[in-house]
């Protein structure tokens, strides 16, 4: 890799200062999962790289119906936390099917989201909870919805001299969750990754259902046709085939080298089947 | 810039250069070669190493981030002969031209240390992320399974 300045930061403040300083010569170092990799192969070349491990953002907090993670949060952490499992268990789903057990070690939940792969796991995820993010610059904190964050492949809303410090999200302890995808290989990136939650009513009709998407374009996306066709009815087998049917039907994903359009469409009508299968069922466990 | 770590229980202070990733430091300036190098992007797992007793892909871990913190290569698991899991792999036929033994041997290590009683199918969800390009996965499970059941009857 090419030669850079180092610095770990010990504040916030000292961390958007530099990146104020240097903007686009910058780079942000957290779990470095995705940046090394591109300073190995010398994709990246910055002049100095801003460690920000030592900051205290990986802080796990619920109040008030909302669960608040420090950008820092490892995704081994998100995998193994009671208070996740408890307060937001498809989160732990969704880390669960990143990478690899080395990517989950180190690599961080603020990472993945600035980083903003279309095939990411934690962004989709980040849609359908409509998580709020919370970036920090030179002129004070903004807080950003998820659909507003992702704005292209690799593509965020983040300035040059931002850094995304914390996530909100709702808790969702009675809510029916599941994370499907598919993948070429273990611990690549999907294919196809679909995030189904479901909540139900006393009745057990559904009351909210969210469905998100990665891999089908160049930022994570919902599908409110398919949403649409679950709430208020009663989450029978046929209403869920129609519904992933609806998925399957709006997402408009593109050909690669690897797999067309078709192909993608059609997996996401499955994986969106089995995802609401599932989400269904643990949202009766949890009424 | 000076780091201090502690490697394989030694403890070690050195001058590094901010931009060498933990396995060239290793490697090349320490001369350990259990950690191997494959594909340079946290992928195969050849270059696997245990950081405060978990698995990491250290050719994607800068050297000056682990300052302060505890690493474990593969020689860091021998105590004076052959660990137990390693004699498994002796004992099935789990290493063939052995590039990426090491990598699953220490990823076997820490999960088993976390997980004793895991089955063929949890170990083989663990060792995943662990590519060996002779595709002798069959004696590898083997040999990881076995030691896991001597493991937790002794």
């Amino acid at each position: 890799m090419v030669p850079f300045e180092y610095v770990a930061v010990g504040t916030v403040e000292e961390a958007v200062g530099l990146l104020a300083e240097h903007r686009e010569e910058a780079k942000v170092l957290a779990g470095g999962q995705s940046l090394v990799p591109l300073l190995n192969y010398r994709l990246a070349r910055p002049q100095l790289i801003v460690d920000i491990n030592r900051l205290p953002l990986d802080g796990i907090q619920v109040t008030d119906g909302r669960l608040r993670l420090g950008a820092l949060t490892r995704h081994a952490t998100l995998e193994e936390s009671p208070e996740i499992a408890r307060h937001c268990p498809v989160l732990a789903e969704a880390a669960g099917l990143i990478g690899n057990v080395r990517v989950r070690t180190l690599g961080t939940l603020g990472g993945s989201l600035a980083h903003a792969d279309p095939a990411a796991e934690l962004p989709m995820v980040m849609m359908a909870l409509d998580a709020s993010l919370t970036l920090v610059g030179p002129q004070g904190r903004r807080m950003l919805p998820a659909r507003e964050f992702f704005r292209g492949q690799l593509t965020t809303a983040l300035g040059q001299d931002e850094l995304l410090a914390e996530v909100e999200l709702p808790v969702t302890r009675r809510i029916g969750h599941a994370v499907e995808e598919f993948a070429r290989r273990e611990g690549d990136f999907a294919i196809v990754a679909v995030t189904a939650l479901v909540g139900l009513d006393r009745r057990g009709r559904v009351e909210d259902a969210r469905l998100a998407f990665a891999g089908v374009g160049p930022v994570p996306v919902r599908v409110p046709a398919a949403e649409d066709l679950l709430r208020g009815q009663e989450p029978a087998a046929e209403r869920l085939a129609a519904a992933a049917k609806a998925a399957r039907d709006t997402l408009d994903p593109e050909s690669d080298a690897f797999v067309s359009a078709a192909y993608r469409r059609h997996l996401a009508g499955v994986l969106t089947k089995r995802a609401l299968g599932r989400a269904v069922a643990r949202a009766g466990e949890a009424a | 810039m000076r780091i201090a770590l502690t490697l394989n229980g030694r403890t070690r202070e050195l001058e590094v250069p901010p931009n060498q990733t933990l396995l060239q430091l290793l490697r090349d300036t320490l001369g350990l070669f259990d950690p191997k190098e494959g594909c340079g992007e946290g992928v195969c797992g050849a270059c696997t190493i245990l950081l405060d007793g978990r698995p990491v892909s250290s050719c994607l871990v800068l050297v000056p981030t682990v300052h302060g913190r505890a690493i474990l290569t593969l020689r860091g698991l021998e105590a004076g002969g052959l660990h137990p899991l390693q004699e498994a792999f002796v004992r099935h036929g789990a290493v063939q031209c052995g590039f990426c033994t090491p990598g699953i041997l220490l990823t076997a290590y820490a999960f088993l240390e976390g997980h004793p009683e895991a089955d063929r199918k949890a170990i083989r969800r663990a060792l995943g992320g662990n590519l060996c390009r002779c595709t002798g996965y069959a004696k590898i499970l083997d040999a990881v399974e076995a030691y896991a059941r001597e493991a937790t009857r002794g």
